[in-house]
């Protein structure tokens, strides 16, 4: 390897000098590799239940009332007989959205990758605080365990969408899960955001104060750009979801009414008075849709870097894609309307999001083609990574395009909450943002556990994920194009909508088996950590600082001086160099510009 | 069924974990066992780029085949639904073309490109002719889109009173919907849920002493004649719901404590709807299906021929059988409507 370290200027840390007992190493670590490593398997055991739970809803659409051995050993007594219940229905949709959402696509993908990633990238030891950061992953554990405990509640967990409009999520009398299970779903929220904060703080602050000599904002990776942004949109807007669910937890226990008006419920008049639902509806969708970027920033960042360096060549256009993430950062906080066209909030609001909406889709179109152009007349080195950014830039793309439709206020009226809406938002931040977590695993495996992922199987995941996602997701455009809800238990008793039951079924068993494929990339995963391959310093041969430093994890990342950064993070194939890779910390050859500074 | 599913998922489990291990093996004695993609992995690869391609475009097609009639697309009930619906189709052709020229160029570059051993990729970094072609040439087509757009959303929302329209109000309720008419002098009766009085059958919470009241009519099947504007003025009394009509193209949340209001002007009467070409097919679909689940169907107690209506279904989900909550619309002649809306009960009379 050509990665020389250099020798002068140390900087005597002596974090690794202390002794280390199991507690301390694997438990309560404030090492940030083994705080990423935390988040991925908590993100991982949660992305499980997430989506055996909709496995589950989905053979209730495709086969509506039938009895299911899978209901009956894991529904206990919401599933009599085997037949699912219309409230566990409603209740599974709910905590799927919340745990995919916010446990996996947030906590698991920013959790893991801006703490494996900002120091390594950077060149830091660590975190600016590694004492936060550890305290942020407990707050997060703590917040799964409440989340997940909240499924055994006697009256069930919360049911209300994971949008929990109130009146539905602020009423126990209005659905079973808005008693104790709602009331654990906002306490798990409220210590998720505290999480969610801690960490972002510290990645705002390790970003801009712990850069190694040399490394400009215009040097960092994209990575480190995007995980940067991301924290600071998490800060701008998490607060408010906060805010937001502290005024629902007043007016469920406390009789205020800051939602809640004229409501009358199983015969009887309740005392509120002036509060409004849309307020709420405000309040979450301002975080709501910057959470879509919380979760598709970070992923667009590992798919940059997984594509230059697998592409062997530089990514296109770097200026214009931090711009692209500045403009999208920006834009995102001023869209959230678009959900709420038809809340009845004023119709001229209508015209200003519907304005601000369709203009997102242009810097997220500079970045396609960006993506687009960095393989052309690359030399792609297809690697399971390389294939889930690839994935990520299509289903991207797919799911971007008919945000066209949806953020035009006009045509969202009629497809506004049904099926469309569900292919959109899982192909373009569900699937997207998936894909680009699955590429950041792949790719960063050798570097987390110090050993390969076993390729072929990689591209057996990734080839039946791929096939299954569209096959889940595309159809789903034209059920709801054919006006049918999201959200119903069953469609029979609406025989408008009998012709899309076949392809219901279709979807559900493309669901199925995409589902099972998960099972070979999990298999991998564990299996690999004790037996797969071990790794070399740097397999990808890629240029950025995470690869120079040992295998072997040691507090402080670098056994020696951190290194010094001479030049940008895409020097791939660059004329002049007779390796197709120029690390960062290579000073520049006699004469030799550097492209970017 | 059951048993048929259990036996599905078994297998695919079982072919699925011999798969893993078989390869896994597999993979542990080759001599190339670096698990870094090589030429070979890079040419197989490559060309399933272009088996995924194939696949995208065939699934689109086999979707527009199956799935594309889209009877919300086209045969709109409503007066500005037709001009939403040129609007939809023409960002689906946008969106239609620009999906399959860029899937196409992603998948082929990745064929094209895929990587060879000693070959060195184009160091090419920036081009800002590029860029501003791809910045330029989205902000023409989204301003085209977006003015298109708040045109008709500007029409569909700002309700013209100058036409008189009709006003209904949309009453909802978990899990059932009612409508109440405003009768000859077209002005509600003030109502709140604090007025509810279910001894006096008074459900809808209507003031008793607003003379604006006493000609209100309260019904549970919306009538609506054919060519009258309507104005429908929408209340809940306990959570959100959502008023959707798709072959209207309206939609509107009802939200407790406050009035939300949708206007249209429905074109089409149900008797023509019922005889129109594209539905008499779509309902001769429905019907062969139907008859298929025959023993079902009759056992859940719906009739077995399903016959056009339009309707009015929940779409914001409101608890247990929110998949239940609709309400059937009738478009009508206007002698028709008069006809019918003079068997109804006016308000002060349906009180006990």
């Amino acid at each position: 390897m050509s990665a020389t370290i250099d020798t002068h200027g140390h900087d005597d840390h002596d974090v690794h000098h202390h002794k280390e007992t199991f507690v301390t190493k694997y438990i309560f670590s404030i090492d940030h590799k083994m705080i990423a490593k935390q988040y991925l398997i908590t993100g991982t055991i949660m992305g499980v239940i997430g989506v055996l739970m909709s496995i589950m809803f989905r053979m209730q659409i495709a086969w509506p009332e039938q009895p299911n051995v899978l209901f009956e050993a894991l529904l206990g007594k919401w599933a009599p007989d085997g037949v699912m219940d219309a409230d566990i229905y409603l209740a599974l949709v709910t905590i799927h959205g919340t745990i995919m959402v916010f446990f996996v696509l947030t906590a698991g993908l920013s959790g893991t990758f801006s703490n494996l990633l900002i120091p390594l990238q950077i060149g830091a030891r660590d975190m600016a605080s590694g004492f936060l950061n550890m305290v942020s992953y407990w707050l997060f554990f703590i917040s799964c365990v409440i989340m997940i405990s909240s499924l055994f509640v006697e009256a069930g967990p919360a049911a209300a969408g994971w949008t929990i409009y109130p009146p539905l999520s602020a009423l126990p009398m209005a659905s079973g899960g808005s008693g104790l299970g709602m009331t654990l779903w906002l306490v798990s929220m409220a210590i998720f955001i505290a999480s969610s904060l801690l960490g972002s703080l510290n990645y705002i602050v390790t970003v801009i104060n712990l850069r190694t000599k040399g490394m400009s904002m215009t040097r960092l990776p994209l990575t480190i750009w995007a995980f940067f942004v991301t924290a600071v949109i998490g800060v701008v807007s998490f607060p408010v979801l906060l805010s937001a669910a502290l005024l629902l937890i007043m007016d469920r226990s406390f009789g205020t009414s800051f939602f809640l008006s004229d409501i009358f419920i199983q015969g009887e008049v309740l005392h509120y008075q002036g509060g409004s639902p849309v307020l709420f509806e405000h309040l979450f969708w301002f975080l709501g849709h910057p959470e879509v970027y919380i979760v598709i920033l970070p992923a667009m960042g590992l798919v940059s870097e997984i594509m230059a360096s697998n592409s062997r060549k530089p990514i296109f256009g770097y200026r214009a894609m931090i711009a692209s993430i500045l403009a999208i950062a920006f834009l995102s906080t001023i869209v959230w309307g678009h959900h709420m066209f038809i809340s009845g909030m004023n119709p001229f609001l209508g015209s200003v999001f519907t304005f601000t909406t369709l203009l997102i889709a242009i810097p997220s179109a500079v970045k396609a083609f960006n993506w687009i152009t960095t393989i052309w007349k690359g030399n792609l080195q297809m690697n399971p990574a390389m294939l889930f950014s690839i994935g990520f830039v299509s289903t991207f793309i797919t799911g971007g395009l008919t945000g066209i439709i949806l953020g035009d206020s006009a045509l969202d009226i009629n497809v506004h909450d049904t099926y469309f809406v569900i292919a959109h938002f899982h192909l373009v931040m569900g699937i997207s943002a998936l894909y680009g977590m699955f590429a950041g695993i792949y790719h960063w495996y050798p570097k987390m556990f110090g050993r390969m992922l076993n390729k072929n199987l990689g591209y057996l995941h990734f080839w039946i994920t791929a096939i299954c996602a569209y096959g889940v997701f595309f159809p789903m455009h034209f059920i709801g194009m054919a006006g049918l809800p999201r959200r119903y238990y069953t469609n029979s008793n609406f025989p408008l909508f009998d012709d899309l039951a076949n392809a219901n079924v279709i979807i559900t068993i493309f669901a199925i088996i995409g589902g099972l494929a998960q099972i070979i990339y999990l298999y991998n995963f564990f299996a690999s950590m004790f037996f797969g391959k071990k790794a070399e310093q740097n397999p990808w041969r890629s240029t950025t600082l995470e690869w120079t430093t040992p295998v072997k994890h040691i507090h402080g990342n670098w056994p020696g001086a951190i290194p010094h950064v001479y030049r940008w993070s895409y020097d791939y194939s660059k004329p002049g160099h007779d390796v197709d890779f120029v690390p960062q910390n290579v000073p520049l050859m006699e004469g030799e510009e550097e492209l970017q500074h | 069924m059951t048993a048929l599913l259990t036996i599905i998922i078994v297998l695919f489990v079982a072919v699925a974990l011999w798969q893993m291990v078989k390869i896994f093996d597999l993979a542990q004695v080759g001599t190339t066992n670096s698990q870094i993609a090589d030429d070979h992995d890079n040419k197989i690869n490559g060309y399933l780029m272009i088996g995924f391609l194939i696949f995208i475009y065939v699934i689109t097609i086999l979707s527009f085949w199956y799935l594309g009639d889209l009877p919300l697309m086209s045969n709109a009930a409503s007066e500005h639904g037709v001009e939403v619906d040129n609007l939809m189709i023409i960002s689906m052709v946008v969106i239609f073309i620009v999906q399959t020229i860029t899937q196409f160029l992603l998948h082929y570059f990745a064929y094209k490109y895929k990587g060879e051993k000693g070959r060195k990729a184009l160091f090419y970094a920036d081009n800002n002719t590029l860029e501003f072609i791809w910045t330029v040439i989205p902000v023409i087509v989204l301003a085209g889109l977006i003015i298109y757009g708040l045109f008709t959303w500007n029409d569909i929302m700002n309700i013209d009173e100058d036409e008189d329209p009709m006003v209904i109000e949309l009453y909802a309720q978990q899990f059932n919907w009612k409508a109440r008419y405003s009768g000859a002098d077209n002005v509600l009766g003030k109502a709140n849920v604090r007025l509810i009085d279910l001894d006096r059958a008074n459900i809808l919470g209507v003031d008793e002493d607003d003379p604006n009241a006493q000609d209100d009519v309260i019904v549970t099947e919306l009538h609506l004649p054919v060519g009258k504007p309507v104005v429908f003025k929408m209340r809940s009394q306990d959570v959100l719901h959502s008023a959707y009509m798709p072959h209207f193209r309206a939609q509107m949340n009802c939200v407790p404590g406050m009035v939300t209001q949708f206007g249209f002007t429905p074109t089409i009467t149900t008797a023509d709807m019922r005889q129109n070409p594209d539905m008499v097919e779509k309902v001769k679909d429905i019907n062969a299906l139907r008859l298929e689940r025959k023993a079902e169907i009759e056992e859940s107690g719906q009739e077995l021929v399903y016959e056009f209506d339009y309707l009015l279904l929940c779409n914001k989900i409101c608890g247990t059988s929110h998949y239940n909550m609709q309400m059937k619309i009738i478009v009508e002649t206007q002698e028709e409507f008069d006809a019918w809306m003079k068997e109804q009960t006016t308000f002060p009379n349906s009180l006990n």
